[in-house]
């Protein structure tokens, strides 16, 4: 008979896998799966596929004003246009019109009304980009206008809201605050923040045999890609395949802000019946898709001579545009994120979702816990600068405690908490004090430049705070030659997530990485899945691949016991070998002999994630399986005359648990810290008053470039020290949690802009802290100090 | 060499392959040539405007001596096809042997480099040209080669860490091996005579003197100028304009040209940044490292002074450093050749004094003298690659401690370049002393009432070049002390 398949059964084989390096994987430092891919220009992003026969470019016409009612709507000479195949209007969408993820509010194609500047009116599918793109220019719109909510003060007065307000209490704040030694309050102005994901929104719809959909999309949640198509072709779900290979970065911007153009591509593929592509051009990218939520939050707080909070009132306000998409849960999460790493004893935490005739703002890393923190690390300063204190001191002083002072406003106990030893470690090693006393002396003696430094903390709820979407799957096949294909419902934005995942099937049977092929997330390979999102792909998919992985290797076990009648025990599998009491063979011969004797050799995995609950009705529960935690210190520079800054030195201490892969956790971390600074200095967004993003292109919107990173940057995991809820090989999540450590950036530029006043008043600082805002809180505490000279 | 076909057309080498265009829209980028016409989808489109670096390729070019290969890394999104004659097109594709990856995308991945792995190609050709250049480069050449490449996953430090691995021991690459034949390829299409092409109604036409120039432009008034390129593409791939006439400057010799006499350096408009950029940082230092953050090296490699002069804009940053130096410009049109002052040139936006079938031939920029002070300041949101939100130039010469001459010239005040004549009045022939600054800083509120935009407010824009008056003041006073973030190490 003819070999099963040709493997090599000398002992070479198994000799060479003894001594090569690189078994199973877990918790060693393995390339991306796709590094040589991305360094060779091989790795193929949706752009990059080949055009398929009598492939269309779609475009759509855009809405030219804030909020009104289109009148008349001539597409004539869109229709005649150079190169046009079809146009459409939400009239031809066949299904549902409404794409809102979780609440409706999202039309396709404009219903007759327009909400925000860039909303797509009508869809053009022309023969080429360039002229899909120029034929949109031609429509002739008449609207009717109405007035526009385009700030959030405006929205406030109006109650206009895209969700109700909700509260949060614990304890009774009010009364907390009135009898405390001493009181302030405050407010802050919180940027939002444009993705700028480098391969910008882009899908293609392919049509079936069978009047379905085969997507292409750069998706971070094929599955509601899948459903969203469904719907408005008004066909059943198993008929759309959504295919998502790789995304050309993510950061929250491509989970629900994938889908419009999916289901746009999806529509004219039906009308065509062609395939048609959109690739969104990056100013259309920039004005036409959702952002990171701007926040409008204040506080009364009431506090003790040493600084210790005794009871607060924060109220943030999220700019969440002109449809609800997931702001309910990004404002819950800004709410829950109010306290960070602190006790606040009696509290009153009030968020609400204000409705603006803007974009729709989205999901961005971090989903609002960053902009919930902003108002309490300002606390922390405020504090500080009032009581004549290091503000690492009342950061301390305030943090949670490890048997009492340990439950959140929204009555989650604070378990496992290591935050005082992990600042304590981290102060030593950036060699805090020793640098604080220098800066001291370098601001005695320059008047011009002024250093600054800040030491802020980080602690970040893990789990989706809709607890349905804690779930996961995963689909393991093991081949005749002991190859392994590995799919699961996470999908890879650059974080290494199918590298992970890969590792930790390779770990379960104890073959080497590149054993493991992944390939494209699939909604045909495994069904139903999540968002990869709230930094939970390693957690969810991780153990749903090892659950599947587990399955196989347990069959692979009995059928060891029954064929070589073993024990359990006597089996093992290790470097690439099956060991079956005294025999070994390597992992393809023993699969194959699996095979033979009728074992089935795939099997799907699903996770889903413990003890977490949360009830909405009264604001009670544990919406977090567990906390990610982490600081960092920042040294900043800043010139007193033109407000330019620059960091310095970046110390950074983070805690990942039982790290699955150190070279991934360091990267998302530094990664992670040069978005959170450059959000909250260089990236400003900016409105004109009729509503229209000016800031619409990277030569006005600037994200960090390579000179912003500090030349002194010092990143480090906490020494091992696992997880102690039982999550993947005791792993902690690190997409989002790094996010907020560039905070502590924005609290040195305060803390080098007191010391302009000899550090008697805090600086108010709104973000993004450009050199404009920086130089004008230099002259506010110029001010401040030539006052009070005055009166004294 | 065949040459079979029309001996104007465009002629390069893809790799190590000969390709002839003839038949191709003018209008055409190279990121488009390669990845709709080649088929080559490992160069990216980030941006479309230059300013994300996804697309970055790299020419191998010949020196002015025809001795040797440059490699120069450029936004394949923001250039025309045109501009590739007679130079050799490097690709992300083209660095890996075989199986093997070269060494500086081995370093990459190596230092953990890529995450979503879209921006990683660009990366490798900056980091391919400047390890063809200088081959253990330090930590200030790389930020400087990779500023125009924008990362948003990694932070940088692991990219840093990769371009920073010395190449001096790595294997020839295939570009060394190859490095003669090349070499002789090159020489052999720039013997060719000018290269000119249509495709339906859109003409190019890259003449190689200047007498063909004033030629054409005399029998096409209406044709536009492509230089550089890095603003005029934008037209393009962004507002969607076709150029139907394409007249590029990039071949014409005479306005290649490097020169200097005992009192200025003369400067061929067409000449991009990085060849000037040397000579004029040896002699002002501030205006060296001022040029370092104008766009990104892939832009420098491709822009021109005299593009950035022409155009006008009212933030280019290199007219207020160069009004304030006192440069001068010559303008020819046909036969007729006129020198003027740089600071005449510009009447109002986007207006110059520049005829119809006239074009800038040369910059003239006076040596330093002793007596002499040149302060340089360019104000933006990031450090890399921002336009200025104020640009701020200061000369000043003083004698016996008494301002015996002043030009004070600003970026982004006004709509266009501009001195500040009432400020420069409040200085000249007083002492410099905090008292003639704060006259001058008053003053300077007279000169200019600017405008609030997307960069900066019309207050900070007012309020910090009155501060960078008192700045230039301070370091005047005291040359030791550290006043610089940019700078400060």
């Amino acid at each position: 008979m003819r070999n099963l398949i040709d493997t090599d059964h000398s002992n070479q084989t198994i000799n060479k896998a003894v001594s090569t390096v690189g078994l199973g994987g877990v918790g060693r430092s393995k390339k991306h799966e796709s590094a040589d891919k991305h360094v060779s220009g091989e790795a193929l992003y949706i752009d990059d596929r080949p055009s398929l026969r009598g492939q269309l470019h779609a475009a759509v016409g855009q809405s030219t004003i804030a909020h009104g009612i289109i009148k008349h709507l001539d597409l004539s000479a869109v229709k005649t246009a150079e190169g046009v195949v079809a146009v459409i209007t939400v009239d031809d969408v066949p299904g549902h019109t409404d794409i809102g993820p979780v609440f409706p509010g999202d039309p396709v194609l404009a219903l007759g009304k327009v909400e925000y500047i860039g909303q797509p009116i009508f869809a053009v599918a022309a023969t080429s980009y360039d002229l899909a793109r120029k034929a949109v220019k031609l429509a002739k719109i008449a609207y009717q206008e109405l007035d526009a909510v385009l700030s959030v003060k405006d929205a406030l007065a109006k109650q206009s809201f895209v969700r109700p307000p909700f509260t949060m209490r614990r304890g009774d704040s009010a009364t907390a605050i009135a009898q405390a030694e001493h009181q302030l309050s405050g407010e802050i102005s919180v940027g939002g923040q444009e993705h700028f994901y480098l391969e910008g929104q882009v899908s293609t719809a392919e049509p079936t045999e069978d009047g379905g959909m085969t997507i292409f999309s750069s998706s971070q949640h094929p599955s509601e890609v899948q459903k969203l198509v469904a719907e408005v072709l008004d066909i059943p779900l198993n008929k759309v395949i959504v295919d998502t290979r790789r995304m050309g970065g993510g950061f929250g911007g491509k989970e629900t802000q994938a889908a419009p153009w999916a289901c746009i591509a999806a529509l004219l593929s039906n009308v065509t019946k062609q395939p048609v592509k959109y690739k969104l051009s990056r100013t259309d990218d920039m004005c036409m898709t959702g952002k990171r939520h701007p926040f409008e939050n204040n506080y009364q707080v009431g506090f003790d001579s040493n600084g210790q909070i005794k009871g607060i009132n924060i109220e943030v306000n999220g700019n969440c545009g002109y449809s609800p998409d997931l702001s309910d849960a990004i404002v819950d999460r800004a709410m829950f994120h109010s306290d960070n790493a602190y006790f606040l004893d009696q509290a009153t935490v009030t968020g609400n979702r204000c409705k603006l005739n803007t974009v729709s703002h989205t999901a961005y890393r971090g989903f609002g816990g960053p902009q919930g923190m902003m108002t309490i690390e300002m606390v922390m300063d405020d504090i500080a600068r009032y009581l004549g204190k290091d503000p690492l001191a009342v950061r301390k002083i305030n943090l949670y405690g490890t048997n009492e002072r340990n439950v959140t406003h929204y009555h989650q106990t604070v378990e496992h908490n290591k935050m005082a030893e992990l600042i304590s470690s981290l102060e030593a090693s950036s060699d805090y004090q020793a640098r604080r006393a220098k800066i001291t002396r370098f601001n005695n003696e320059n008047t011009l430049l002024k250093k600054g430094l800040a030491l802020t903390p980080v602690k970040f709820g893990i789990s989706f705070t809709v607890q349905h979407l804690n779930q996961a799957g995963a689909l393991v096949h093991v081949y005749t030659d002991g190859t392994i294909h590995l799919n699961h419902g996470g999908t890879e934005m650059g974080q290494g997530l199918y590298t992970k995942v890969a590792q930790i099937v390779a770990e379960e049977f104890q073959v080497d990485v590149d054993t493991v092929g992944v390939s494209a997330t699939r909604t045909d390979k495994v069904p139903n899945t999540s968002p990869t999102a709230a930094s939970s792909g390693t957690d969810l998919n991780g153990k749903a691949a090892q659950a599947a992985a587990q399955t196989v290797k347990a069959r692979l076990i009995a059928f060891a016991c029954e064929k070589y009648q073993v024990d359990e025990s006597a089996v093992k599998f290790s470097h690439n070998q099956v060991v079956v009491g005294s025999e070994k063979f390597s992992f393809a011969e023993f699969v194959q002999q699996a095979y033979m004797g009728r074992v089935s050799l795939s099997s799907t995995g699903f996770y889903k994630t413990p003890k977490i609950h949360f009830d909405r009705e009264t604001g009670k529960g544990r919406p977090f399986f567990y906390y990610s935690t982490g600081a960092a210190v920042s040294e900043v520079l800043i010139d007193t005359l033109t407000g330019e800054y620059k960091l310095l030195r970046a110390d950074i201490l983070h805690d990942v648990g039982h790290s699955l892969n150190p070279a991934i956790d360091i990267g998302q971390i530094e990664g992670a810290f040069i978005q959170g600074m450059g959000w909250l200095t260089t990236e400003e967004l900016m409105w004109n008053e009729q509503g229209r993003l000016l800031s619409n292109n990277p030569a006005t919107y600037k994200i960090p470039a390579i000179s912003d990173t500090p030349s002194d940057f010092r990143v480090n995991l906490v020494p091992d020290d696992p997880n102690r809820e039982h999550t993947i090989y005791n792993s902690k999540a690190v997409g989002e949690p790094p996010f907020m450590l560039g905070i502590s950036v924005w609290s040195a530029l305060k803390d080098a802009i007191a010391s302009v006043a000899d550090y008697q008043f805090s600086p108010a600082l709104d973000t993004p802290a450009t050199p404009e805002r920086v130089l004008w809180a230099v002259e506010a505490m110029k001010e401040k100090a030539t006052k009070k000279k005055a009166t004294a | 060499m065949s040459l079979s076909m029309s001996p104007s057309a465009v002629r390069f080498l893809l790799n190590n392959d000969v390709v002839v265009l003839e038949n191709i829209d003018p209008n055409l980028t190279v990121l488009q040539y390669l990845r709709d016409e080649r088929f080559k989808s490992g160069t990216k489109e980030g941006c479309a405007s230059g300013d994300c670096g996804a697309c970055t390729v790299v020419l191998a070019e010949l020196s002015e001596d025809n001795q040797a290969l440059n490699y120069k890394s450029i936004n394949a999104c923001i250039s025309f096809v045109g501009c590739l004659h007679s130079k050799q097109l490097i690709t992300v594709e083209h660095l890996k042997q075989g199986a093997k990856l070269h060494h500086v995308q081995q370093a990459m991945v190596d230092n953990h480099g890529s995450q979503c792995g879209f921006c990683t190609p660009g990366f490798v050709m900056s980091s391919f040209a400047l390890h063809k250049q200088n081959n253990t480069p330090d930590r200030a050449q790389v930020l400087e080669a990779l500023a125009g490449n924008l990362c948003r996953c990694t932070g940088y430090r692991s990219i840093i860490d990769a371009a920073l691995t010395s190449s001096q021991h790595a294997e020839a690459d295939s570009f060394e091996q190859h490095y003669q034949r090349t070499l002789q390829q090159l020489i052999d299409f720039k013997s060719l005579p000018s290269a000119q092409f249509s495709h339906a109604e859109h003409h190019y036409f890259a003449p190689k003197t200047v007498t063909e120039l004033a030629d054409k432009l005399l029998a096409s008034p209406n044709a536009t100028l492509l230089a550089g390129g890095t603003d005029l593409a934008l037209s393009v791939t962004q507002n969607l304009a076709t150029i139907a006439d394409l007249v590029y400057l990039g071949d014409v010799a005479e306005l290649h040209t490097l020169a200097e006499n005992d009192h200025e350096f003369i400067i061929g408009s067409a000449v991009p940044y990085s060849n000037f950029t040397p000579m004029l940082d040896n002699e002002y230092h501030e205006l060296g490292e001022m040029i370092e953050r104008i766009g990104s090296r892939q832009i420098r490699n491709h822009g021109t002074l005299g593009g950035n002069i022409g155009n006008a804009s009212p933030i280019g940053d290199m007219p207020p450093a160069l009004i304030a130096l006192g440069a001068e410009i010559s303008l020819q049109r046909g036969d007729v050749e006129r020198r003027i002052a740089l600071e005449d040139f510009f009447i109002s936006y986007k207006k110059t004094v520049l005829k119809d079938a006239e074009f800038i031939k040369h910059i003239y920029i006076p040596k330093a003298k002793e007596s002499q002070m040149f302060k340089l300041y360019k104000i933006s949101k990031r450090i890399d690659d921002d336009i200025s939100a104020v640009l701020a130039a200061f000369f000043l010469e003083i004698k016996d401690n008494i301002i015996t001459e002043v030009r004070i010239a600003f970026g982004g005040m006004a709509e266009i370049p501009m001195r500040a004549k009432q400020c420069e009045a409040a200085l000249l022939n007083n002492q410099l002393c905090s008292d003639s600054i704060a006259a001058a800083q008053f003053a300077l509120a007279q000169d200019f009432q600017p405008m609030s935009d997307v960069r900066a407010s019309d207050k900070y824009r007012m309020k910090v070049a009155q501060n960078l008056l008192q700045k230039c003041y301070l370091e005047l006073q005291n040359k030791t002390i550290e006043t610089r973030v940019v700078n400060y190490a």
